[in-house]
């Protein structure tokens, strides 16, 4: 596992006058192992920025590094950066069965390999691997969320970025996706970026909390500092709602 | 998917036009081969007869029989037709990828050239590339097939970009995956069904289409012949024989409809959704009712809501809320408590069906007759999504006046006044300028204040707020919980909330429903007083600020059973950690503690209690 | 572009908007043109010694030819065609020897005014009948009505306008004849046309009115418009049906245009004298002037179907950008 870095990273929309800046000179490093939280209300940049870090979003200016490599949209580099998606229901090909999905995202391996890999990822996020076959329709809401986990840890990513991930799911269900990537970022050393509006939910996976209001970054520091004493007066009034 | 296709046939409009279809296709094939002779068969005897019993729709200026001639003409009506459609489906998909495949400066490009042409009807670019490819069969298909490419490249583009921005398209761009095999194996295989649909249908108005060129004698010229030209020459003898121009245009109809009909069957069969089940009929019998007493705004008996499959979503719900009450009503997605919320506010229509032994609100009984002033003035509901709620195309002011103009007979101008001095007491920031205003023009938070705002144009005993905060951010969030609970002090209304979010009823609430799989499980003064395993389960799966961080979260196995599943036992059994034989077996009922809370689970008095993380 | 944003006027959004939409017509309106003038370069052939005939002489179609200004050379030729027709000069008939601008003056009013009263006709009976139908069968309601509904509007709009009029012709005219059924002779020659016309959109409109209508009737705000316990009729016609509007707007303008394109089939069959048949007649005798121009009228038509119903869903929308600010 490495680390992510954007420096300085600005993301603007539209032209001249009508233009927004949706993520306004952000500076923000998830180190190597570590779980980075990321809060704030809609419209603050947090997806904006989750977006341009794997492509789906042109930067204005500064730019994103991993391992002080310069993330290039073009070069294969963009693999080792996964994303996963906020609603399960939407993030997965109806078309394609489970194994497929997870297996697309592999380097290319011989095939008696990949099916391997892709049985061998599924224990991972406690899914029988005799569900590969399925098709996302035929699955609940939390293991679809475990199916995209899957998907992003077969490209072999450096970091994972994670959007909302436990958002568009029951309560009862978020628990099993938040004890899985508990789980795994101490099995596997994973580094995230987790973003969420939900300060509790941050709280139980990350060891560092940022909070964005506006497009930048008004507070940042380790998750028990943050919760204990906020500086900035939106973290307060997050902490207090 | 064959299913699908198989299900399409098992409808009597898809088993028709599908066997239509066919025949017409096997017309096309076997029709030629079989009576090529006696359509072509010239004899001058005969020349311009009418119907009869030997020539069934008579003659043509030569004495050939038109009835051969119009089922020979099938063949190269339909051929022509299908080679129309596939210049049309080629180009139309060439012109319909290519902005998700090249940059999106020649994307836009290709927008901009199929936008000029879809702006101008099929038929006339049909005309111009006629003239321009000359007259005669192959110039008619060129040009048939080049007029119907633009729409076709118009609904693959509108389709493709539908899908293209789908999460599980951005999931695999994100993951590397390069713009070709995206298109090839997440977006063409989500679309092909549409086109698939679309091109059947477009051979359909091809096949029109051809026949309008040939009957206008720009299509195919003699002696070859198809439907249009027969019809062409029929009409010129109209007066004496009808059915020399009724049977071709009857064939052209017959065999258009049969394209455009099952094109549409089959899009239609595709677009439904998985078959209800049917549940056993359970007995809904009124246990034991109460006196009615007069503190109470609603009360509400056996409630059941019935969907037309015979599925009921919500079963047997009893409630009480007495005024000024905070009752919240907590339970995951597809437990029935929104259902709940719209059944006793009477806002469920046919066919959905709602049973009740008892429905008053205000003492007034609801199950009969109509109430509109009493639930118009003393009924306020608050709904999920600010974003949607509103009309978007009136004002706001004039929304939330036209209440009090319907209800208290209020003039337009007083109505008006009200509406903006509602909007401040919501305090909306100058209201009388927001209340000219859209509701675009609101963010969601003003909304939602606005709608509750829209709530106390009358004077309501009770507000019903279904999710009024789930699309909210959370410090917005708090602001609109906030207001409500001001309301209900400031006035005595009653609350009934309904929330998926444990902490938000926990904030506000003087006592809490849980639901489950359509039932009320558990009614009790506070959470942290519940009973029933699965409340407790799940006020245990919610991290908080004081959650452990060193255990693992709480969590619920297995998932609600679907409502088709809802049968025998405890619904809850399969999940709960306490379960055992007798609740597998009989349902619990909901029974009443003497501290007045009520719980359903025959495990509820167990004292050793647990719920269990995995 | 910055010092034109720099002008206090356009900063008035209606001003912007009116400004593009013109662009965007002069544009469409240019490439109509240079498509019309190429047209006559891309038929087969010599289109001069097409319409004299091979019996006519060298000298003969020479002589034509200079006399159209074929000889030029190409460019000259459409910068000519170009003034000629902003001049409202669209050169001369080689059948008739008449001006072209002439021949569409004469054809052009009949033509519009069977299109203009089967829109008409198209309108009256869709919007109501599609309302009735979208709330008898508002959230599954009144399957069977539903069922029957939509065939027969699926039927009816399939079915091309001029087999209608074929249809029409054989009940009305042959079998009952009770309407004429070819020429145009007084009030009564209009029925046939016209109905033959507006069946088809009529059925189109109907179905999408109706569709419109039930899914605005299942929509949020209708449902707290029924909460606020407004009478049926204040929900259906205040609330519901402006939200049908756009889409009602988009789609007659698009059937229009279509009506426009119809009235050349359907006044084949009618020997209606208007463009349509003026237009075959022209193609099939190679008269490629006459054919230019009315492909230039019928376009032009089109074009300014569209700009309408832009302009009036950019008036009427309250969420149309333009209005914002």
């Amino acid at each position: 596992m490495s680390e992510l870095r954007f420096e300085a990273v600005s993301v603007r929309y539209g032209h001249g006058r009508h233009s927004m800046t949706a993520v306004d000179d952000v500076s923000l490093t998830v180190p190597s192992g570590e779980i980075v939280g990321l809060v704030g209300e809609s419209g603050s940049g947090k997806s904006t920025l989750a977006r341009a870090a794997v492509g789906l979003t042109p930067i204005s200016a500064g730019r994103i590094t991993l391992d002080g490599r310069s993330i290039d949209v073009r070069s294969g580099v963009r693999r080792q950066l996964q994303m996963v998606f906020q609603d399960p229901y939407l993030s997965l090909n109806p078309r394609m069965s489970i194994g497929q999905s997870i297996g697309e995202t592999m380097p290319d391996r011989p095939r008696s390999q990949r099916s391997a890999e892709v049985r061998r990822l599924m224990q991972l996020v406690d899914l029988a691997p005799e569900r590969m076959s399925q098709f996302p329709a035929q699955l609940s809401g939390g293991q679809r969320q475990r199916v995209a986990l899957a998907r992003a840890l077969a490209g072999q990513p450096d970091v994972i970025i994670a959007d909302e991930i436990t958002s568009a799911l029951d309560v009862s269900v978020q628990g099993t996706v938040l004890n899985l990537v508990r789980d795994l970022q101490s099995q596997l050393g994973l580094s995230m970026l987790f973003i969420s509006h939900n300060l509790a939910v941050v709280r139980y996976v990350a060891s560092q909390v940022v909070v964005m209001y506006r497009g930048r970054i008004v507070e940042h520091g380790p998750t028990a500092d943050v919760l204990a004493d906020p500086q900035h007066p939106y973290t307060r009034e997050l902490l207090s709602a | 998917m064959k299913k699908r296709w198989l299900s399409v046939l098992r409808t009597p409009v898809g088993l028709s036009a599908g066997l239509l279809l066919f025949v017409v296709l096997a017309l096309a094939v076997v029709a030629p081969l079989l009576w090529s002779g006696r359509a072509d068969h010239v004899d001058t005897n005969v020349m311009l007869e009418g119907a009869s019993a030997r020539h069934w729709v008579g003659t043509d200026d030569l004495g050939r029989d038109l009835f051969f001639r119009v089922l020979v003409a099938t063949r190269l009506s339909i051929q022509l037709a299908l080679v129309a459609t596939l210049i049309a489906v080629v180009v139309g998909l060439a012109l319909g990828t290519l902005p998700a495949l090249v940059g999106p400066r020649l994307g836009r490009f290709a927008v901009a050239v199929v936008n000029v042409a879809v702006a101008f009807p099929g038929l006339l670019l049909a005309l111009f590339f006629a003239v321009i490819f000359g007259v005669g069969a192959h110039g008619a298909v060129l040009a048939i097939g080049l007029a119907s490419a633009p729409s076709f490249a118009r609904l693959t583009q509108t389709l493709v970009a539908g899908v293209i921005s789908l999460d599980y398209v951005a999931a695999a761009r994100s993951a590397g995956i390069g713009r070709f095999r995206v298109l090839l194996r997440h977006v063409l295989p989500n679309i092909a069904e549409p086109l698939v649909v679309n091109a059947t249908i477009g051979a359909g108005g091809s096949l029109l289409a051809f026949a309008g060129l040939s009957f206008l004698g720009l299509g195919v010229q003699a002696p070859q012949y198809d439907w249009g030209r027969l019809l062409g020459d029929g009409l010129a003898s109209i007066y004496v024989s009808p059915a020399a121009a009724l049977a071709p245009g009857v064939a052209v109809v017959v065999a258009g409809l049969a394209f455009n009909l099952f094109g549409e069957a089959v899009a239609k069969g595709f677009g439904l959704t998985t078959q209800l089940g049917r549940l056993p009929e359970a007995p809904s019998a009124p246990a034991d009712v109460p006196e009615l007493d007069t503190e109470h705004v609603l009360d509400v008996q056996s409630l059941s809501v019935t969907l037309p499959g015979g599925l009921r979503p919500v079963r047997d719900v009893s409630l009480r809320i007495r005024r000024g009450e905070a009752v919240g009503v907590v339970g995951e997605s597809g437990s029935g408590k929104s259902l709940t919320a719209l059944a006793i506010a009477q806002l469920i229509e046919e066919p959905v069906q709602v049973t009740a032994s008892r429905l008053r609100f205000r003492g007034t009984d609801l199950l009969t007759g109509s109430h509109r002033r009493l639930l118009g003035t003393s009924l306020a509901m608050v709904f999920q999504d600010p974003m949607t709620a509103f009309n978007p195309v009136r004002r706001i002011g004039a929304q939330l006046a036209e209440g009090a103009r319907e209800h208290d007979g209020l003039t337009r101008k007083a109505a008006y006044a009200r509406a903006v001095d509602r909007l401040r007491s919501v305090r909306i920031r100058e209201p009388e300028r927001r209340a000219g205003q859209y509701p675009h023009e609101f963010s969601g938070g003003m909304r939602q204040r606005a709608l509750i705002g829209m709530g106390m144009m009358g004077k309501p005993a009770l507000i019903i707020a279904d999710e009024p905060t789930t699309a909210l951010d959370v410090t917005v969030q708090a602001q609109i919980l906030q207001l409500l609970q001001e309301i209900r002090l400031a006035d005595e209304v009653a609350l009934l909330l309904i929330s998926h979010d444990v902490t938000v009823v926990r904030a506000i609430c003087d006592r809490v429903l849980v639901m489950y799989a359509g039932r009320i499980v558990e009614d009790v003064s506070s959470l942290d007083r519940a009973r029933h395993p699965y409340t407790r389960a799940l006020v245990a799966a919610v991290p908080t600020m004081e959650t452990s961080l060193d255990e693992p979260l709480a969590v619920i196995p297995g998932r609600m059973p679907d409502l088709a599943d809802v049968s025998v036992g405890c619904a809850f059994a399969a999940r709960c950690p306490l379960a055992d034989d007798h609740c597998r077996q009989v349902e619990p009922s909901l029974e009443t503690s003497p501290d007045g809370s009520r719980v359903a689970c025959w495990h509820a008095n167990d004292l050793a209690l647990t719920t269990r993380g995995s | 572009m910055a010092t034109l944003e720099a002008m206090p006027v356009l900063d008035n959004p209606w001003i912007r908007f009116a400004a593009r939409r013109l662009g965007r017509i002069v544009v469409s309106v240019w490439v109509l043109i240079t498509a019309a003038f190429l047209m006559i370069h891309l038929v087969p052939g010599d289109p001069v010694r097409s319409v004299l005939g091979p019996t006519a002489t060298a000298e003969v179609v020479a002589a034509k030819r200079d006399a159209l200004g074929l000889n030029d050379p190409l460019g000259m030729q459409y910068i000519h065609y170009l003034q000629g027709v902003l001049s409202g000069d669209l050169g001369m008939a080689l059948t008739s020897n008449l001006p072209v601008s002439q021949v569409i003056g004469q054809r052009l009013p009949t033509t519009a005014t069977i299109a203009v009263l089967a829109f008409l006709l198209a309108i009256a009976v869709a919007i109501p009948l599609g309302v009735f139908m979208g709330v008898l069968t508002r959230g599954g309601r009144a399957r069977r009505a539903e069922l029957t509904f939509t065939s027969t509007s699926v039927v009816l709009g399939a079915i091309p306008e001029f087999l209608l009029a074929v249809g029409l012709v054989y009940v009305f005219g042959v079998s009952l004849g009770w309407l004429p059924v070819a020429g145009r002779s007084g009030p009564a020659s209009y029925v046939l046309p016209v109905v033959a016309l507006a069946i088809g959109p009529a059925a189109v409109l109907t179905r999408i009115v109706r569709v419109q209508m039930v899914s605005v009737l299942s929509a949020d705000y209708v449902r707290t418009a029924r909460a606020k316990r407004l009478r049926s009729a204040a929900v259906y016609f205040k609330h519901a049906l402006p939200n049908t509007l756009t889409a009602t707007l988009t789609l007659g303008g698009l059937l229009l245009s279509v009506m426009v394109a119809g009235t050349v089939l359907v006044e084949n069959v009618f020997a209606w004298p208007g463009l349509g048949t003026t237009m075959i007649s022209s193609i099939l005798a190679r008269d490629y002037p006459v054919v230019q121009a009315i492909v230039l009228v019928y376009g032009v038509g089109v074009l300014l179907v569209n700009l309408v119903v832009d302009v009036a869903l950019a008036v009427l929308d309250p969420r149309s950008a333009i209005r914002e600010s």
